[in-house]
């Protein structure tokens, strides 16, 4: 049996992973999917939980947040390419005409 | 056994992401979220969400990151685009704060949520824990409501997506 | 097998259903129709039919599925808030879109559907729902932001708020997963009925989570240190968007922020100091950088953080009479602020507009009118007598002193007086200012006049008369079931 915390603590570092993807990453996709990383991260810690409390609800939620993936990657990814076509880059530093 | 399992999960999830974000090539960073992916699923598996690890590979992994390979695979964008790329932060800096922030994570945890009495209230879970239909009795149920307004989410990213995406008249004469 | 569905009882949410109908008519109608008027004006109908049917559950609460869907009061006050944002925003907008030549139906069917996340994160004790209303708001509102397609600084400000938006999202989603671990529910009543119950180290994650809940939502209601987007994103979004940004998902993050701390969250005694810190930040740092903006919109977005600011300082004090002064001063925002912003909108209307105070050199020559409502809202965002703005501001400090937050009141009402300098400069620029050139005319339309009287008649009534309105708020406080 593998302790709970073990896979809390990973879900953890993915969770950290992601938010230093997304602070320190200067493509506009790795930022992206950094973000992606972040609701994973989330997904294995509430899957954890939900074993460890012996409560499917959890299952729900994650089918959830993967619908609410699946809505951002799709509007996400238009806007980039809208972004793109206008810009012919996606480096999060060239998007300077407003200040950051 | 499992243990052994767990931890070559765990490796390469956190190896994956790591790697993902450190990539310049955002082709190989899909790529490393997949493996990534499928490692979460491995231990989705390991923590009887039989069901929703089988959606993570299959809805995740299968079809929104493909979604993200495809993108980028329209937009032609390659490492090379990005060879001129200075860091925000120099590679070393990173790596310190990385580690900085890994370890912080640890000792939290460590301290607080070892008292390793938690993996005894580990109950034995019930034999179709995690399957389809306990997580379908549930998502028609309990969850009706939430579960409908994700049709209205996916409905909204439809509506947005394609008029963020498409391609009108100044566009054409533009020849894009 | 026995499957026991829910209970449907459409009447809870059928505020919600109409919008969402209508919304998606007008997608349908927007291929066949060609007069977009036509459509708009649907769109309002929908919204005042929403209104009409949200309205007679007033006093009588009810919940639903499950406890998902809770028609409290308090839900129907911020329902009626976001409407009456949405058909204001509607109404301005219109004329915007024209003449920028980004008019489509798709924009009226986002706004009604963001308006619709709104209603369901007001409207519920449930964190997930709330996640889920909250990513119905912010979808619409992402491509709303970069809805200028060919303007680089619309899209710009799109991508920015997206990334911005998901960030909040991924740190909101996994708070929740933290509380949802601590306590094995999601439900606000639950976690407030078993508050005690849970172990040392339920605590310790159920502190953790509540922390990113309060991140999550910080971003989504642009409080210090979480704001650094919004100067950005109200800059580059085309100005009536911006409008509906500043008030309405303002109110529907602040409607969530008050369920979940205020009353699911209400034993968490720790928390308060952080909420003090958070509160006197955001008024500050939102003032004091206020005052050196020379772009309207970006003066504004400022100004929008520091009320922000005012609005958490009702969330420190806590109770009933500090949340229904919240919602009090959140209607009250919506007018004034929506009100400040029709006139730029009007102003901007022109393609040669670049939105920098001193283009309003000459208004009050050329648009007396204008110029007056313009100084009106100015002097209502300054929060001076007899507008809504001081009574909101006065009911949510006196609130503060009541609840022993002394410190926290004087320092708010510091506050107030560093912002009447920027607001009163917008004033001066368009009464005094010895213009440099002619005031280059705008042309009205009835639909932006009526935005401006309604508009300007709530800063006044509310102000004049709050009585009636505050007792509506008062009587709008949670009645969970």
């Amino acid at each position: 049996m593998v302790p709970m915390p073990y896979y809390l603590i990973v879900g953890a570092v993915l969770f950290v992973i992601g938010i230093a993807g997304v602070i320190l990453s200067r493509n506009l996709i790795i930022m992206f999917m950094s973000i992606e990383l972040m609701l994973n991260a989330a997904n294995l810690t509430i899957i954890t939980f939900s074993r460890f409390l012996n409560l499917m609800d959890g299952h729900v939620f994650v089918f959830l947040i993967m619908a609410v993936a699946a809505a951002e990657a799709a509007v996400g990814l238009a806007i980039i390419i809208m972004l793109f076509r206008n810009r012919e880059t996606i480096d999060a530093d060239k998007f300077n005409l407003l200040k950051w | 056994m499992e243990l052994i399992i767990f931890y070559l999960a765990a490796v390469v999830a956190v190896g994956g992401g790591l790697m993902m974000i450190m990539q310049r090539n955002p082709v190989a960073s899909v790529l490393y979220l997949i493996v990534t992916l499928v490692a979460i699923a491995v231990m989705f598996v390991q923590l009887n969400a039989v069901f929703v690890g089988a959606l993570l590979i299959i809805v995740y992994a299968g079809a929104i990151l493909v979604l993200f390979l495809f993108v980028i695979m329209l937009l032609n964008l390659r490492g090379e685009k990005f060879a001129e790329k200075r860091t925000r932060l120099d590679r070393p800096t990173r790596i310190i704060l990385a580690v900085a922030f890994i370890l912080e994570l640890l000792a939290m945890f460590k301290q607080v949520a070892f008292p390793g009495r938690m993996d005894e209230l580990m109950v034995q879970a019930s034999p179709d824990f995690g399957g389809a239909r306990p997580v379908a009795e549930l998502l028609y149920t309990k969850y009706l409501f939430p579960f409908e307004l994700t049709s209205i989410l996916l409905l909204v990213a439809i509506v947005g997506a394609v008029v963020m995406a498409r391609r009108d008249e100044k566009d054409k004469k533009r020849g894009i | 097998m026995d499957l026991k569905l829910a209970t449907i009882d459409l009447g809870l949410i059928a505020p919600e259903i109409i919008i969402a109908a209508v919304a998606m008519l007008i997608l349908l109608l927007g291929n066949v129709v060609r007069r977009r008027t036509i459509l708009a004006y649907f769109g309002l109908f929908g919204l005042v039919a929403a209104l009409l049917t949200a309205l007679p559950r007033w006093g009588n609460p009810a919940s639903g599925f499950y406890g998902m869907v809770q028609a409290d009061n308090f839900a129907i006050f911020f329902k009626i808030i976001f409407i009456i944002a949405a058909g204001l925003t509607i109404l301005m907008a219109r004329r915007y879109l024209i003449s920028h030549e980004i008019e489509s139906p798709e924009f009226y069917a986002l706004l009604l559907f963001s308006a619709v996340g709104m209603m369901v994160m007001a409207a519920t004790s449930d964190l997930v729902v709330i996640f889920l209303g909250l990513e119905i708001m912010s979808v619409p509102l992402y491509v709303m932001a970069a809805f200028a397609r060919h303007d680089v600084s619309s899209n710009e400000a799109g991508i920015k708020y997206f990334i911005m938006g998901a960030f909040a999202s991924g740190i909101l989603i996994y708070g929740i997963a933290l509380v949802y671990g601590a306590t094995g529910t999601t439900d606000l009543r639950r976690i407030l009925a078993d508050w005690g119950f849970f172990e040392m180290h339920s605590q310790l994650f159920l502190y953790s989570g509540a922390i990113l809940v309060l991140i999550g939502f910080g971003f989504k209601v642009a409080a210090v240190p979480f704001h650094m987007w919004v100067p950005d994103v109200y800059q580059g979004a085309p100005t009536p968007v911006t409008a509906f940004f500043s008030v309405a998902p303002k109110a529907a993050g602040f409607a969530a922020l008050l369920r979940i701390f205020t009353y699911g969250f209400a034993d968490m005694s720790q928390l308060w100091a952080i909420l003090w810190i958070l509160a006197v930040l955001t008024m500050t740092v939102g003032n004091i950088l206020a005052i050196f903006q020379d772009n309207i919109k970006r003066m504004l977005a400022y100004s929008s953080i520091a009320h922000a600011g005012y609005i958490l300082v009702a969330l420190t004090a806590g109770g009933d009479g500090a949340v229904s002064s919240a919602a009090y001063y959140l209607l009250a925002y919506t007018f004034f602020n929506l009100g400040a912003f029709a006139v730029i909108t009007l102003i901007d209307t022109r393609n040669s507009s670049t939105a920098q105070i001193d283009e309003m050199q000459g208004l009050s020559g050329r648009h007396p009118f204008l110029a007056a409502v313009l100084a009106l809202f100015m002097f209502a965002l300054a929060g001076f007598p007899p507008t809504a703005g001081f009574m909101g501001k006065f009911y949510i400090f006196s609130e503060a002193i009541k609840n022993g937050y002394i410190g926290l009141a004087i320092i708010g009402v510091m506050n107030s007086f560093v912002s009447v300098y920027y607001y009163l400069r917008v004033v001066v620029v368009s009464f005094f200012a010895r213009p440099n050139k002619e005031f280059e005319a705008v042309s009205y339309t009835p639909a932006i006049f009526i935005v401006l009287v309604i508009t300007a008649a709530g800063t006044l009534i509310l102000g004049i008369l709050p009585g009636y309105w505050l007792s509506l708020a008062r009587a709008g406080i949670f009645q969970f079931l």
